[in-house]
């Protein structure tokens, strides 16, 4: 079973492969599919509650079914999309990138895969269990998620711990990988930013999805062994749920933000042509910003009821978050300037993430202040807010990354018309979508209701004729990915694949050899 | 340091088995779960759990025998035994926030929530739930006696609580001198302390087992007798079960020792089951400090 002598397997053959594997490039290649699959699905999900808002009124849907989509949206879009894809490319990228032959721990990476599934095939056969699937929103507060709840909710735990489980070793092998397992003479401060981001992330991953675990097991023994943390009829109280759930939620978007960050900064750099400026300052922020994410976790509860000092720590601590983000647009944009940009599908969509990231991040800006958040909360102006760090950004980073890294990983070139028809697509179609929301939501329409006043009737007809224009324009990849990556249609990809780009990972051939590294390679 | 080649892993089923033994597992848990609290638990949910638990016993003892193989035929680079440091490491830090998160909602609810539904400071107006409700710690008046009865009073820190602090601070010192005779290379007594360091953890959770019957008996102290009831009983148990797995973890380096498996300078076996236990411990000390003492 364990020959370790057998340094030289190639790939399995057959399904058994995806099952047995311990290789890093094909547990990258499960997690981005996965990652797809669960788009799809959560994409599906959001075109019902987009159907059912095109116009005012109960036209297609109940509304528990309609909470239930919107509580499912959000789960698997963060769960089962984003997230699985930011660790498909850390298995893909980082071994690659600090010179290693694998990721440290190869048989806890597969497992860590394998429990998605499942955990996912669970969570999404809730569905159909008596009560429906969980209704209570994807932050699922207490009491709605415990003496509320529909009786799926004992399964919508479990596949919590599973999916905690998962992201922690998954986590620990990043962190490993990345202390013990770099080329010599790859010091940190040398490593590619993906890599930095993703150690901070992994950092975040180990510190805060423990918490996760925690809450969740506290609902359960709320729901079904008679405690009372959540209810203060025993003393407990239900903005506890909130607190320690935020704890946790916080770190989990920047989390899904990090390392599109690290993703952006390669593509930015290669394409301007010019080293990437502030690589320390990079480093810096990067970390400034996951240090400072564990103080701002109320900021999501300012109409809770805290008391006054609250309110001014976590106002304050957040707008701090400001600044190192704005470093880190600022260096971005620094790289690009007097640099010979060409604009191939990846820098497109890296520069409207620079934009369009930087617009939900003044959004946020907005909404940190206490004051006013008090008009902004549960409206779609917070929908529009964390849409646009969410979609345009997390989303086109990784879609970006894709474009970036699939020749070295199929020795493919895509189709550069499509990815660039994908592109423009995907760029109206976001706007269209996520911009008016901050119209209404400032009118004051709220978020998670099936049915709305008549003044907001325009606004969402246009942005669900949007959403439906950026769903569907992801087909267009699944078309590119499958004439490039199944009918091998695109032309063979050099070595570098683009002009001159930085990183070990170009200096091996395109495809990657199914084993990168053998021996450790010099870093200069 | 050496690793010229690199270490390039083969295939394994053990993942895919762990997959599906941990899903089952916890599937059939969330049945139980589930069925008990709409009534009746049925055969199916039952007999799944114990065919998961054999599963996943028969899933831990191939991979980590597996593993412990490997490690004996010395197919393992320093980089690989580092790598397994490294990870034991993180992995202890992510159970140090698992208990991060418990110990939180136990001084939120205790500085912040109960003085508030008493009627204190910036949130006191949550006192018109229950007026003339009283805040105090250990909450033993709920503000609804029907629902949630408090418990009569709490348990004496300074009697069986405070044995257990020295039973467990001292099966870490044990644990510690076995190390010791493990690197002076005393096989006879490092199975000797091994041996005690493991009956103290027995003891332990047989005083912890007395301990839960007395207060749900004679206090009236259960999960059901409001937040005081559900943060002693969170955070105890789950350090018991931490204490039950780690006394797991020495049984086995007990069997490692007499087999042979380990050398002065290499069994990381042995030091990751003491830090886990190290660990357990120092959870026990601030258990003791903020759950009985104050």
């Amino acid at each position: 079973m364990s020959e370790h002598s057998s340094d030289h397997h190639g790939p399995e053959k057959g399904l058994l492969r995806w099952v047995y594997t311990t290789n890093h490039k094909d547990i990258g290649t499960m997690y981005l599919l996965f990652a797809l699959v669960a788009l799809l699905v959560g994409g599906t999900m959001a075109f019902v509650i987009r159907a059912e808002l095109f116009q005012p009124g109960l036209q297609l849907v109940d509304p528990n079914f309609f909470n239930q989509m919107t509580t499912m949206h959000g789960l698997i879009m963060v769960f089962g999309a984003i997230m699985p894809a930011f660790v498909g490319l850390a298995n893909w990228l980082v071994p690659m990138m600090v010179g290693a032959p694998d990721m440290a721990l190869p048989r806890i990476n597969n497992w860590s895969f394998w429990l998605l599934p499942f955990a996912f095939g669970m969570l999404f056969c809730t569905l159909f269990m008596d009560g429906g699937a969980p209704n209570f929103g994807w932050t699922f507060y207490a009491p709605l998620s415990t003496d509320y709840a529909p009786p799926s909710v004992t399964f919508f735990i479990f596949s919590v711990h599973m999916m905690g489980i998962s992201s922690i070793m998954g986590a620990v092998n990043v962190i490993v990988t990345i202390f013990n397992m770099r080329a010599p003479g790859m010091t940190f401060m040398k490593m590619p930013l993906f890599v930095w981001t993703w150690l901070i992330t992994a950092f975040l991953l180990i510190a805060v999805m423990p918490v996760l675990a925690g809450v969740v097991t506290m609902m359960l023994m709320d729901i079904h062994f008679g405690t009372s943390f959540f209810n203060a009829a025993g003393g407990g109280d239900p903005v506890m749920f909130q607190h320690v759930f935020w704890f946790f939620g916080h770190p989990e978007v920047y989390i899904m933000i990090l390392p599109a960050f690290g993703v952006v900064s390669h593509i930015i750099s290669t394409f301007s042509r010019k080293p990437l400026f502030g690589y320390t300052s990079m480093v810096w922020a990067t970390a400034s910003i996951a240090v400072l994410s564990f103080i701002v976790w109320a900021h999501h509860m300012f109409t809770v009821g805290m008391p006054l000092v609250g309110e001014l720590f976590f106002m304050y601590s957040t707008m701090l978050i400001a600044v190192p983000t704005g470093v880190k647009v600022f260096n971005w944009v620094t790289t690009m300037f007097k640099g010979s940009m060409t604009f191939e599908t990846p820098m497109l969509f890296a520069i409207a993430f620079v934009v369009l990231f930087t617009i939900g991040g003044l959004s946020g800006l907005m909404l940190a202040i206490a004051p006013a958040d008090f008009q902004y909360h549960d409206t779609y102006f917070v929908v529009a807010h964390f849409h646009y760090v969410l979609v345009p950004g997390a989303l086109f980073s990784i879609l970006a990354a894709v474009y970036y890294w699939l020749p070295k990983w199929c020795g493919r070139m895509y189709n550069e018309s499509l990815g660039k028809w994908h592109f423009w697509m995907s760029f109206i179609g976001v706007n269209i979508t996520f911009f008016p929301m901050h119209f209404v939501g400032l009118a004051g329409m709220p978020r998670r209701i099936p049915d709305y006043a008549l003044q907001f009737a325009e606004f969402n007809a246009i942005v669900s004729v949007g959403a439906f224009i950026f769903g569907l324009s992801q087909l267009i990849f699944i078309y590119n990915l499958w004439k490039t990556v199944v009918k091998k249609e695109g032309e063979a990809a050099t070595d570098k694949v683009w002009d001159k780009p930085e990183g070990l990972e170009w200096d091996i051939p395109s495809p990657a050899p199914y084993h990168t590294f053998q021996e450790p390679p010099v870093v200069k | 340091m050496e690793t010229p080649r690199y270490y390039v892993p083969a295939k394994s089923h053990w993942p895919i088995f762990g997959a599906v033994a941990v899903f089952l597992t916890i599937y059939s848990m969330a049945s139980i779960i589930h069925q008990s609290s709409q009534g009746q638990v049925g055969f199916f949910p039952v007999a799944l759990a114990i065919v998961a638990g054999l599963l996943m016993l028969y899933m831990l003892f191939g991979w980590f025998g597996e593993v412990v193989n490997e490690g004996l035929r010395g197919l393992n680079s320093d980089q690989l035994k580092r790598s397994f440091r490294i990870s034991m490491g993180w992995f202890i830090f992510s159970e140090v926030m698992f208990f991060a998160g418990f110990f939180g909602a136990l001084f939120y609810a205790r500085t912040l929530a109960v003085p508030w539904l008493g009627g204190e400071g910036a949130k006191g107006v949550s006192n018109i739930l229950w007026e003339g409700f009283l805040p105090h710690w250990p909450l033993l008046k709920t503000p609804d006696m029907q629902q949630f009865p408090g418990a009569m009073s709490t348990i004496d820190a300074w009697k069986l609580p405070f044995v257990n602090t020295v039973i467990l601070i001292i099966s870490s010192l044990t644990l510690t001198l076995a190390h010791h005779c493990l690197r002076a290379k005393d096989k006879s007594g490092t199975l000797m302390w091994l041996v005690v360091t493991l009956i103290l953890g027995v003891a332990f959770m047989c005083v912890q087992i007395y301990e839960y019957s007395h207060a749900i008996n004679d206090l009236n102290l259960t999960m059901s007798s409001g937040i005081y009831g559900s943060t002693f009983f969170l955070l105890t148990g789950f350090h018991g079960a931490h204490v039950t797995l780690g006394g797991i973890m020495i049984f086995v380096m007990y069997w490692r020792v007499k087999n042979d498996h380990f050398t002065p300078d290499d069994h990381f076996g042995f030091e990751a089951a003491a830090w886990y236990w190290h660990f357990v411990d120092v959870v026990w000390l601030l258990l003791f400090t903020f759950v009985y003492v104050i």
